[in-house]
């Protein structure tokens, strides 16, 4: 009986702390300079999603939450960057980015706002809460989901904006394991499908606008305004 | 069944537009899908006034009677656009190298499918992923010819609608939160509406807001509609008409879908809301158009005024002003198709998309110049065309309802745009042209500005029996 209450509240641990890494790596996106270096956080963001799917899927015993995790760690850390380096191609991926809208303690300061912001959200809703551990997932997954959109406005590359949309997925999946583990797994392949396809997209365009218009700077694409 | 015809034939000609060496093979295989996809929705609707719902696959795949007006909406659109390609695919092709058909028919058989899905799914977590696929599909039609200007509205379309599809999709997980907790139903529609009244209402309103916003700026609300006219003006003009006339409405109606569930709860005034952002896009829009210089664009705004009234008269509540959405929906759909193909044979004349510099069209091409009137006339909502009814019984509801400030402040709005629109169009159609360039225009092209000019004329003066069912049913489905 011990024994049982100290495996739940370990894992219950174990899922705080991937939680508190997760919110970290969307930090770091904000941050990170580097194109490549984007990706990389991108990749340890999914692993940290694929293992709270497992301490939640060993805490409720769910065969269903394994599955889940092993098709996020096939999809976002293996497919997504393989794809990214095929179709972009490797010019793309070192480049580093120069020009800053903000600089990077500002940016940080915002994020944190932002951050404390997506808690003010998810609190009330979590009065109906059955779960401790959807008062863990729930805020951070909503964090990680605004700060993946304020990642997307402050970048004006085009791998780095792509990345700020897979990672806002990320956060929206980081919640969506906790409060709705029980969605049909077939939902699930398709959204882990979309996801694939969001890549391949948006990753052609890139190389399509790195061949007419020779940048992939697309912040600087303004040609199309009111005046 | 025959709802999952309508979701493999267009996949079916999608993989066979792709054949090669035979010209012709990929518009009519694309022609001949419409067509069909048509006849079989037609059908679908006329067997969702009868018997309220035709189910495919039980919590997967079902349709009512809003669904079924959306599909046939899209399909005959479809059709539409899929005849206006023929000719106009074939000319902007041999003008500018590199442009190659089979994939734009391809990817525009996909696009179709995508844009079917959306109302034929009836679980949640499914109808997200359609919407998401019809951004994903229709990225490479916006950006089809290359041009820069393409690209960054292409790049713009796919980054906005995106980030909006990540924030919905933590919506629709809190939705399966809240029903998991009081319901054991499959998670569509129906059962959502029957559980709504047992879910916490902050949790309601929450996800509410997140769909509202994100699947908002598909829609092109204000002020989340900044890539909408980017992207609805660079594209091939038959893409713009299934854009901007019913890829909108697809999404619109995944909204509209939530407000049966929030009007059993308690405290949430969600209606108010819709009224909010439907006023505010309706009023940006309208002053926005007046000073676009691009055709084109001025017909994007267009777009995003009549979400905006559509959003206003569903959350204004009543039957009525239902009824009146739901005619909107139709009319809105078919006139800007129309406007996007005389906005397509305009261009084929004149090769150019500035107002400014387009004078007596009239006289340059008199088939151009008469779809471009009627159009404008259509759209901005000039008797007797199917929207100035549609508008007149959502002012008539609003006005019924009490809402007078709602009203009054959409009525101005209506007027603002109607001058808007007519001027600039008056500029272009009517004077001196400054050249007399004469060019023949495919008569596919013509063709499809026919077929879709006939029913937004129709829909004015008579609405067949059929028809009315249809809407009146849909209308109903948005109450409680």
């Amino acid at each position: 009986m011990l024994d049982t209450t100290m495996i739940t509240t370990t894992l219950a641990k174990l899922n705080a702390l991937a939680g508190g890494l997760f919110l970290l790596t969307a930090f770091a996106l904000v941050a990170t300079r580097q194109v490549l270096a984007c990706l990389r956080v991108y990749i340890g963001q999914s692993v940290l999603l694929a293992f709270s799917a497992v301490f939640l899927g060993a805490l409720h015993g769910s065969v269903h939450l394994f599955v889940v995790a092993a098709i996020t760690l096939a999809i976002k850390c293996i497919l997504i960057p393989w794809l990214l380096r095929r179709t972009v191609g490797e010019d793309i991926y070192a480049r580093r980015e120069i020009s800053q809208i903000l600089n990077v303690p500002m940016s940080l300061l915002i994020a944190v706002a932002i951050a404390f912001f997506a808690y003010a959200v998810a609190t009330p809703l979590l009065a109906v809460s059955l779960h401790p551990n959807e008062s863990i997932n729930l805020p951070i997954g909503m964090a990680g989901l605004f700060l993946g959109a304020y990642t997307i406005c402050v970048r004006r590359e085009a791998i780095p904006q792509l990345i700020g949309i897979l990672a806002m997925e990320n956060g929206a999946f980081f919640a969506g394991v906790s409060i709705a583990s029980g969605l049909p797994l077939i939902a699930e392949l398709a959204a882990a499908f979309d996801v694939l396809i969001i890549a391949l997209v948006m990753g052609l365009l890139t190389r399509k606008i790195h061949k007419y218009m020779g940048t992939t700077n697309v912040g600087e694409m303004t040609s199309l305004r009111e005046e | 069944m025959e709802l999952l015809y309508i979701l493999c034939v267009p996949l079916l000609a999608a993989i066979g537009s792709l054949i090669p060496r035979v010209r012709i093979l990929a518009p009519g295989i694309t022609l001949i899908s419409s067509t069909s996809v048509l006849i079989l929705s037609v059908e679908t609707a006329l067997h969702t006034i009868s018997a309220k719902e035709v189910v495919a696959v039980p919590g997967w795949i079902s349709c009512d009677s809003f669904g079924a007006l959306i599909i046939v909406l899209v399909a005959l659109v479809g059709f539409a656009a899929a005849i206006f390609s023929w000719g106009y695919i074939d000319r902007i092709s041999e003008t500018r190298q590199g442009i190659i058909v089979r994939p734009y028919y391809a990817l525009f058989n996909l696009f179709l499918v995508s844009m079917l899905a959306v109302p034929l799914f009836s679980q949640v977590a499914l109808v997200w992923i359609a919407v998401e696929l019809t951004t994903l599909l229709s990225v490479f039609l916006v950006s089809f010819a290359s041009t820069p200007e393409a690209l960054e509205a292409a790049w713009k379309y796919v980054v906005l609608t995106c980030m909006g599809a990540a924030i919905a999709l933590l919506g629709v997980l809190m939705l399966y939160w809240g029903m998991s907790g009081v319901s054991q139903e499959p998670f569509t529609w129906a059962g959502l509406t029957a559980a709504s009244s047992n879910m916490s209402p902050s949790l309601l309103n929450t996800a509410f807001f997140f769909i509202l916003i994100g699947f908002g700026a598909k829609v092109g609300l204000v002020p989340l509609h900044t890539w909408l006219p980017d992207a609805h003006s660079q594209a091939p003009s038959p893409i713009c008409a299934l854009l901007s006339g019913v890829e909108t409405t697809v999404v619109l109606y995944t909204i509209m879908r939530l407000f049966p569930l929030l009007q059993g709860t308690p405290a949430a005034n969600m209606g108010m809301w819709l009224v909010i952002f439907g006023l505010v896009s309706a009023g940006v829009a309208a002053f926005l158009l007046i000073q676009a210089k691009d055709y084109k664009r001025m017909f994007a705004f267009s777009t995003v005024e009549h979400m905006g009234i559509i959003l206003v008269a569903v959350g204004v509540g009543s039957y009525g002003a239902h009824f009146g959405a739901m005619l909107q929906i139709v009319g809105h759909g078919l006139t800007k198709a129309l406007c996007f193909f005389a906005a397509g044979i305009t261009m084929l004349t004149t090769g150019n998309r500035d107002i400014g510099s387009i004078r007596g069209l009239i006289r340059i091409s008199p088939i151009a110049g008469f779809f471009l009137v009627l159009g404008a006339l259509g759209v901005a909502g000039a008797p007797p065309f199917a929207l100035f009814l549609s508008e007149l019984t959502i002012l008539k509801a609003g006005l019924a309802s009490g809402q007078y400030w709602v009203t009054g402040l959409l009525a101005t709005f209506i007027v603002i745009a109607f001058f808007g629109i007519l001027f600039q169009i008056n500029h272009m159609v009517f004077g001196k042209p400054a050249t007399m360039s004469k060019t023949t225009l495919p008569a596919t092209c013509v063709a499809a500005a026919v077929i879709i000019v006939l029913p937004v004329i129709l829909l004015g003066v008579y609405i067949p029996g059929p028809v009315y069912d249809l809407l009146r049913l849909a209308a109903y489905s948005l109450g409680r």
